[in-house]
């Protein structure tokens, strides 16, 4: 039943979380030749392009033991929380019709159908791993191409209906928690350098979102003009030296002002054990400053998985879903407290003489 | 400072690098809105300044996708196009916009399978027309005629298979 393996709590299978960078990801971005792309299709045409792509992605290896699902058999809700956990797009969640997803056993893998383009195909993995997520998005893309003939160009390549995912049709991100640059007000600098290198800097949740609990989006801007691994390169140099940044801006934040950031640290252990009403962005600005705390070793490590479960948990789909239905904001808030207050129950006292790696 | 798109005071001033080149210009509250200038996101100044209504061309302002019913002024305002065949009808329009908007023109990235034998037919076309192009400029018509006619034989080539 899909609902089990989308709804789940995978607690079986819990990632090694790295300090700074989240996650991976790459999307790549196709059309079917002949069909209209769904912003111009009719209804008719949509349905056919649903049931194409539904068969051809049910003969690809990665995707055979798979789950899919069409949008229209989903309530509100269930689309709020696949968008939450990044295996659908803002975008798919609001189609009306002939929308589809299917997503892989192990949910690293995740083909959009009827999206803004025909095809999205998604790969996710843990930490910064450009090499892994492009081969297996790769070989995707191959697999499912052997049974469709896309749209495509010799001088444009990918036809998109945006023009600004042409070329490669790739757009490679990584999740960054970056809470150093942000307290010390150096990310505006860091956005508008890495702008001008053709990348860009977005909330946890795409465009548009904000970037509560100091969790930022990276990825390329520019598709065509130069071959997916150039794109790869040119992105995980930049990441890098992001990277390091954010290390030498933690360094002199506990160094100029270390007591300033243990009284943060420790209001935010406060709030999260204590706190009876707390709204979603407040506590991922809590859980935020835990993950800091983890990776300067103030923590056990195991509070770095914790804080990245609870960032998704504390959405609002997420909220509902452990209540068992949909809630009003107010009571959502008193909910979100009640489980943090129990998952921070025990939470030892911060070890200040931690070394910093 | 008067608005790029109306004559109202402009109130927003927007500042975008694009490959190096500083583009510049100024928008009214009004027209910002309107443009999307809200959401940075998707803004490029390529695109707004294509939107000035006095500089319009008539004969790009007719343009229509025969194919999915996508006309100019439906490209203009959502920055999408339509289908496939768009691409060829907005060509003209499209291809000035893309140097701005991406790192190159020519798509140097994956080739499906089923079209590799297409492109590299259509990149030994492109290569052969420019040499000719050279050959004719250079005044060597001895290799100007060779070229023409591999040009030829391989145009004809490619137009059976297709």
């Amino acid at each position: 039943m899909f609902h089990d393996l989308f709804f789940s709590k995978s607690k079986s299978k819990v990632p090694k979380p790295c300090p700074i960078a989240l996650s991976t990801r790459v999307r790549l971005a196709r059309n079917l030749s002949e069909f209209p792309f769904p912003g111009r299709a009719e209804s008719g045409q949509k349905k056919a392009v649903l049931s194409k792509c539904m068969s051809a992605l049910g003969k690809v290896k990665p995707l055979q033991s798979c789950t899919s699902v069409e949008l229209d058999e989903l309530s509100e809700l269930d689309r709020q929380i696949l968008v939450e956990k990044h295996l659908i797009s803002l975008e798919l969640s609001q189609s009306d019709e002939s929308g589809g997803v299917v997503l892989s056993n192990d949910r690293a893998c995740s083909v959009m159908v009827n999206e803004e383009d025909h095809l999205r195909i998604q790969v996710l993995a843990n930490g910064l791993d450009f090499s892994k997520v492009w081969k297996l998005a790769d070989s995707l893309d191959s697999g499912i191409e052997s049974s469709l003939d896309y749209a495509f160009d010799s001088q444009l390549g990918f036809l998109t209906a945006c023009p600004t995912n042409l070329g490669t049709g790739m757009r490679a991100s990584v999740m960054m928690h970056l809470p150093g640059l942000v307290m010390s007000k150096n990310m505006d600098k860091v956005i508008n350098a890495v702008n001008h290198l053709g990348i860009a800097v977005r909330g946890l949740f795409g465009e548009g979102s904000d970037a509560s609990g100091s969790i930022f989006q990276i990825s390329n801007q520019q598709t065509l003009g130069e071959s997916e691994s150039a794109i790869l390169e040119r992105l995980e140099m930049t990441l890098e030296n992001i990277v390091q940044q954010e290390r030498l801006a933690r360094e002199k934040l506990s160094e100029d002002d270390g007591l300033r950031l243990t009284d943060k640290i420790s209001r935010a252990v406060g709030s999260l054990k204590t706190s009876y009403l707390i709204q979603s962005s407040e506590a991922m600005d809590h859980l935020s400053l835990i993950r800091l705390a983890a990776d300067f070793g103030y923590l056990p490590e195991k509070f770095r998985a914790l804080a990245d479960r609870m960032f998704i948990e504390v959405q609002p789909g997420h909220v509902q879903l452990s209540a068992g239905k949909p809630i009003e904001p107010g009571e959502r808030d008193r909910l979100r407290a009640e489980t943090l207050r129990k998952e921070f129950l025990r939470m030892p006292q911060l070890n200040l003489n931690a070394q910093v790696d | 400072m008067k608005c790029h798109h109306c004559d109202s005071q402009a109130t927003v001033h927007l500042t975008q690098i694009i490959n190096g080149q500083m583009h510049k210009m100024d928008l009214c509250e009004a027209c910002a809105q309107e443009k999307g200038v809200t959401n940075p996101d998707n803004l490029s100044i390529g695109n707004l300044l294509d939107e000035n209504p006095s500089k319009a061309d008539a004969s790009t302002a007719s343009m229509t996708c025969e194919s999915c019913g996508t006309t100019h002024h439906d490209f203009k305002k959502g920055g999408r196009l339509g289908c496939e065949a768009c691409y060829h009808v907005f060509r003209p329009v499209l291809e000035p916009l893309l140097d701005g908007m991406h790192a190159g023109v020519k798509h140097l990235g994956k080739v499906p399978s089923r079209s590799v034998k297409k492109k590299s037919q259509d990149d030994s076309e492109e290569l052969l027309s420019k040499e000719l192009k050279k050959a004719v400029e250079e005044e060597n018509y001895e290799k100007a005629a060779k070229l023409r006619d591999r040009l030829k034989k391989l145009q004809a080539k490619s137009s059976a298979s297709a």
